[in-house]
Parts: C-alpha cells; structure tokens; sequence
C-alpha cells in the first residue's frame, strides 16, 4: 500500500464526495440559468453549493464565486481590482506567493505598476514593518498567501486585515493552503478578497472560488453571460461545484479535531526524522506553521532524488516545485527566507492529511535514513565533478 | 525482488526498445530522462521527454526527468565554445556519453536503488576471458556503432553499464519497437550535435561565450603568404572547404588553424594528409598502456572508417599515432579511438596532427 504524503500537492477525493459528484453528472444536468425546472434543479445544487462553502469561511453565499479553481480566483481578484483602480497603480504583496499570484502581479508590472514584494525572515514569517511602510503608499491591493505552500508558514492575516482595513487598502488573501487547514471566520477577520480551491481539501480539482466581500466592484476576468453575478462568465461546472460543496462541509464539521490529530503525525514525522537522520533542519517557523505541513533540509541531499527513492519504496512526498518539462528550480520561497540554492534543493515536503495514520508516518521512518543517506552520496558524487 | 536497473532515456527508439528490453528481461526498470538544456535543444525538448514518458507508461515503468541543465552547460557546452575559439575541433559527445552522463546516472541509479545503468547506444561489453576484465566492442550493426564515444568509461562504469540494442541493427530495433507498439518506432534519427540542431557552430559559440568570438583574421598559406580573410577562426575546422571566399583559380582547404593569431592556413588537397597524431588524456580500456607499441585501427572522427595504424603509448595518458598511410583531416579536439577488430583498445584526443 503506498503513503501519501503530499496533500499540499493534491488530496484524494473523500468517498462522499465522489458520491454527491457521481449523482450529480446525472441530475441535475441542467443550466442554472435556464427558466424551467431542469434549470432550477441545477440552480437549486449551485446555490445548496455555494451556502456550505460560505459557511466553511464565514462569509455569505451571496460573496462566493465559483472559479476553475484557485488560480482563476487569484486572477479574477488581481485583475479584477487592477480594473477598476484608476491612478492607484501599486500592489504589494510578498516574496513567497504561489507562481498564480506572483504572475500576475509580474503582467502589472509589465503594464506599468508598482510591484512591492515585501521580504520574509529565516522562518519564513512575513517583514510586518515593511508592510506597514507600503500601505502608507497607498496600495491599489495588497495580496498575500495565508499559509503557504511549500513551508507551510502561516502569515499573521488578523493583523494584516486589521492593518488594512485602519488604511482602506483593500486585501486580497490566497487561501489555498489554509481552507480546511486552519479555522477561517471573516466575519471576525476583515479580508476583502479571498481565493481557494476544492482539490486542496478532498475536494475535484478544476474547482475554486473567490469570496468578495461587500459589494466591491471589479472588473470581471471572464467576460460572457453574466454568470456569478457578472463576476466570472461562463456555465458554471455544476457536479464540481456540488463536490466542492460537500468537501467544504466535511472540511468545517471536525476542523479542530483533525488538525489536532495532523500535527501529533507531523511532529510524531519530524521528531523520528531528527532523531534518526543526521544533519537535518526544519525550514519554517514552528510556532506558526500549518498543522499538516513539514518541510525537511536534508543538508547536502539532492532534494528530488530523495523524492524519487522514497516513491520507489511507495511513499508520494514532493521537493523544489518541478515544471511540466522536469526542470529543478530551487524554491523560491526558500530562496527568499535566505537559503542557498543548494540547501533550497535540499528540502523535501512532507504533507500529511486524510487517511494518513500513525502506522504509516512509522513505516517512512524506517526507511527515510537509509535513502536519505543515498541521495547525500549522490549529491556529493556530483559536487566533486565540479 | 528483481533487480533494478535504472535506463537513459531520451525520447529516441533506441533507448525505447533498450528499457523494453530489459523489462522482457525481468528487471525492475527505472526510466530517467536528462533534461540537459534549459532551452529548446532538439536532444531534450518538452516533446522528447513526453514521448519518453508515453514509452515509460506503456511499459509501466517508473520514469523521472533528471534535471542537468547547469552541469550540462559547464562541463560540455562551455568546454565546446572554448574548444572552437582555440582553434579546435570539439566532439563533445565522447564527454557527454561517458564522463558526463554515465558517471551522473550511476550516482543517480545507487541513490535510486540500482546497481545498473542502460542505454540506447550501439556498442557491446563483454567479459575478457583473459584478462577477467570488461572489454568494450563495437554494436553489431556497422552502420550504427556508437563505440567511438565511449572509448573513455573507466572500469566502474564499463562493469555497470548496459547496453540492451548493442546486439542488434537498427532495422531490428525499430521492428521490436514497431511489434511492442511504442510510439517512436518510426522517429527519426538525430544527428549532429544536440545542442548544435542547424550546424551552425559559430552562432551557438558566440552564444556561448558573447564577446569572445575573435574578429576578421588573415588566410594564410603554409609559407604565411596572406591569401585573403576571414570572419573568426571558429568558422572554420580542418579539411573544411567552404566559406573561405577566395578566388585563387584552385581548390583550398583548411589544412590547420592558428588561434593564438587568428589565422587560417590552408593548403591544396594533396598537402592535407598526415602521417600521425599526438594524444593526450588517453584511455586505456584494459586500465594501462600496453607495453609495447600496438598495432591497430584508428578512427579519427565518428564516421571515419579507421586507418590502419601504430598507437605508441608515451606515457599513461598519452601517445603517438602512425599511420600506414596519410590520413586526411587530422584535427584538433576530435577523438582519436584504437580498435583491434571490433574490440576497443583505447583513445585519447588529438592534439596535433604529424606531417
């Protein structure tokens, strides 16, 4: 039986899920929009959909809007409030985003804008005097990732949003990471713009979505039928969106209780590794960390070798994030919290999640200093070539 | 528990049929793929690492991208560039194949769990009866042999490598390719260098290293009467013809080039022919020189027949050629490989041709 450990990456989809999706691909096969009952049992499924995912972060139902994912939502918030903001032309956001929030910030720039990146320290936590010296600038947005996803460090939102919201700079947080991860009530939190996908908490991929708080105006990403309330065109996936549902509902109804049982497994997972690997250190700050996340340097190690050995012995963990034509580029994230390319290759993700147990976090006890020590070898091997 | 064996694969049919091979054969396989240019190179674009990766799923095989692009860069493309601009003649595929790609995917294949690398090359290794050794010899397909580029695999490597297609002729692997339904049976041959698809070496030179290229120098003949001029002694390599833009009323051909003073010295057909070669970083496959001089035949380039010859050794790491008869287009920076029949003795590089 293999051991999934990297639910950052992906998660399976819970068996509910899959259920309430398999039911609905047959009915309601209907278009929301449409006038007659079909079209109203469709609507029905979206709007049941879109309640259990307002109720997962604390916003209303009518503030959610389904995406193709979390992506989309990011785009849909960037450009959406780039849109409309007039000779505002600032954004700032961090070092340490996902590419889909880092790009477009890139084309802004491109387009004219000021980009500010604010810096993180060697945990990973996010420069909070540089933020408050940005938003005296006057930002258009400023964009930051809740938890993020290599490290896991979580950044302090409530501050952040209060800061924000004292200024009147509106906030845009990529949630992807957080959503089924950590407690999110923005009914206590004033976050503007909020993004997530359903594949990141047992849910399809190819389904997200953005909460916009209020009333906000922005300039619609996809333009065309006025769905979303003319925030994003296009029919929306409604069997998606109805497994999104139920991942968010599942994901709400014992928060507390798994997170509580994912970090006793990650540091049951950390603890064995330092006490069985030497060399070894955490990357990110400890005390504010998701409860499922552990990033290892395994110092001298080739980070993505260590990955295809333990996968070998049918353990799914991941390293440096791998594009589609294999190519390594060292964490930027890493990079940015002061690490050298190669302590940044020498990491490895393990993310733990539903189904894991503590049988399995000892099974890849067993096993990790031997392969660890290999990939070492092999690193060395090829720094002596050099 | 099979053995695992972890096999090079580049996209083309014959690495294909060698990882099929081996499945037949039993063996737990790991497919990997080098990505060694971070551009589009023909040798490992996106194209050839996803039919790779088709190949791979349908041999249900594991299969990774092994990224090498840096290393790649310095130690043979750079050396390449370098190689031109002094006046030389680079194969860097003999770099390529054996200290650069076995030694990193031997590495690779011990932290993956395999003793064994494979490729898709056309060359055999055999146990010597009487040595006990491993000697290398020449794939069984003529036309096909790759064995010049891998004169340089220390023991170590030779023990653990593997070369599935080396009994066979490329019309009877693209046939196996063809009978197991893999995609790249009917893809067509690389050629050239890699990273060099179009030919033009002065172009990727200057790319490689900008501002270095040297500047309009003199064509000269062997007395260094100044004949005319050219664009930059990495334009040229020895036996070339073309693009010298003379009019001299008679054919000229590079005979040598001179970088240290950006010449180009050309001569008349029959004064191309030399009688030897000096080597230098010469290999032995046995592990050290014979002791005595070696008869043999030597292969100056990769598609160059051989010319019988004498191999002096004059030290462990380099030796004197003599040929039985001139050999034309001696040059720089190209391999010179010594083969007793189909077995190989050695090789080193060629340094300087002897008149």
């Amino acid at each position: 039986m293999r051991i999934y450990l990297d639910h950052n990456a992906t998660t399976p989809l819970r068996a509910e899920v899959v259920d309430a999706m398999a039911r609905a691909l047959r009915d309601p096969f209907g278009n929301p929009s449409s006038a007659h009952a079909e079209g109203a049992r469709a609507k029905r499924a979206l709007e049941g959909a879109r309640e259990r995912v307002a109720a997962l972060v604390g916003a209303q139902a009518a503030e959610i809007v389904f995406t193709s994912g979390a992506t989309e939502a990011n785009h849909v918030a960037i450009h959406g409030v780039a849109g409309v903001a007039g000779d505002r032309r600032l954004l700032v956001t961090s070092a340490v985003e996902h590419p889909s929030v880092d790009e477009p910030a890139e084309s802004l720039h491109a387009a004219g804008w000021e980009v500010v990146r604010l810096r993180v320290d060697r945990d990973g936590q996010l420069d909070f005097d540089g933020l408050e010296a940005a938003i005296g600038s006057e930002p258009a947005l400023v964009s930051l990732i809740w938890a993020q996803n290599e490290t896991g460090v979580v950044s302090p939102i409530a501050r952040v949003a209060e800061l924000c919201r004292s200024r009147g700079v509106p906030l845009h947080v990529d949630a992807t990471q957080a959503v089924g991860k950590l407690p999110i009530d923005l009914d206590r939190i004033p976050v503007d713009l909020l993004s997530a996908s359903a594949h990141k908490c047992n849910g399809p991929k190819g389904v997200g979505f953005l909460v916009v708080r209020g009333d906000r105006n922005l300039a619609p990403w996809l333009r065309g039928g006025g769905q979303e309330r003319g925030r994003r065109g296009g029919t929306p996936n409604v069997p998606g969106i109805v497994g999104l549902g139920i991942a968010a509902e599942l994901a709400a109804a014992d928060l507390e209780q798994r997170a509580g049982r994912w970090t006793m497994l990650r540091d049951r997972l950390w603890h064995g590794i330092e006490a069985k690997t030497p060399s070894v250190r955490r990357n990110g700050d400890p005390a504010s960390v998701l409860p499922n996340t552990l990033n290892v340097e395994f110092t001298g190690a080739a980070g993505e070798v260590l990955v295809e050995a333990l996968d070998g012995e049918g353990v799914a963990v991941s390293a440096g994030a791998a594009c589609a034509s294999g190519a390594v580029h060292p964490s930027r994230a890493l990079l940015a919290m002061g690490r050298t390319a190669a302590e940044a290759r020498a990491a490895v993700r393990f993310s733990i999640g539903h189904g894991n147990d503590v049988d399995q976090i000892d099974r890849v006890l067993a096993i990790l200093p031997d392969l660890a020590a290999r990939a070492r070898a092999l690193a060395a091997a090829e720094a002596d070539t050099r | 528990m099979s053995e695992r064996i972890l096999v090079a694969m580049s996209g083309g049919v014959d690495s294909s049929v060698a990882a099929a091979l081996l499945v037949e054969q039993g063996y737990e396989v790991i497919g990997v793929t080098m990505r060694l240019s971070a551009g589009g190179s023909r040798c490992c674009s996106l194209d050839d690492v996803e039919d790779a990766r088709r190949v791979a799923e349908r041999l249900g095989i594991r299969f990774y991208v092994a990224d090498y692009a840096d290393a790649f860069r310095r130690e043979v493309m750079e050396p390449f560039a370098d190689a031109y601009l002094g006046g030389r003649t680079p194969i860097p595929c003999v770099a390529c194949n054996g200290r650069f790609k076995f030694h990193r995917l031997l590495e690779r294949a011990r932290a993956l769990g395999a003793e064994a690398v494979a490729t898709g090359h056309y060359a055999r290794i055999e146990r010597d009866a009487e040595s006990g050794g491993w000697a290398l010899h020449c794939g069984a397909d003529p036309a096909k042999d790759q064995s010049y580029f891998l004169f340089d695999l220390g023991p170590d490597q030779l023990a653990r490598a593997r070369f599935p297609v080396g009994a066979l002729t490329k019309s009877e692997v693209r046939d196996r390719a063809r009978a197991l339904g893999l995609g790249t049976a009917d893809k067509p041959e690389s050629q050239e260098i890699c990273f060099v698809p179009d030919g033009d070496y002065a172009r990727v030179v200057e790319a490689l290293r900008p501002g270095a290229a040297p500047g309009v120098g003199k064509i000269v003949d062997g007395d260094g009467r100044v004949l005319g001029q050219h664009r930059g002694v990495h334009h040229f390599t020895v036996g070339q013809r073309r693009g010298l833009e003379l009019a001299l009323g008679r054919r000229v051909y590079v005979q040598s080039i001179d970088a240290a003073r950006n010449r180009v010295v050309v001569a008349e057909k029959n004064a191309l022919g030399a009688a030897g070669a000096r080597l230098a970083g010469v290999h032995w496959v046995a592990g050290r020189p014979p002791e005595a001089a070696a008869r043999a035949r030597v292969r100056v380039r990769y598609r160059h027949p051989g010319a019988g010859a004498l191999v002096v050794p004059l030290d462990d790491r380099s030796a004197r050629v003599e040929f039985d008869a001139a050999v034309e287009a001696v040059t720089p920076g190209q391999a010179a490989v010594f083969y007793d029949g189909s077995r190989v003795l050695g090789g080193g590089w060629i340094e300087e041709a002897l008149s």
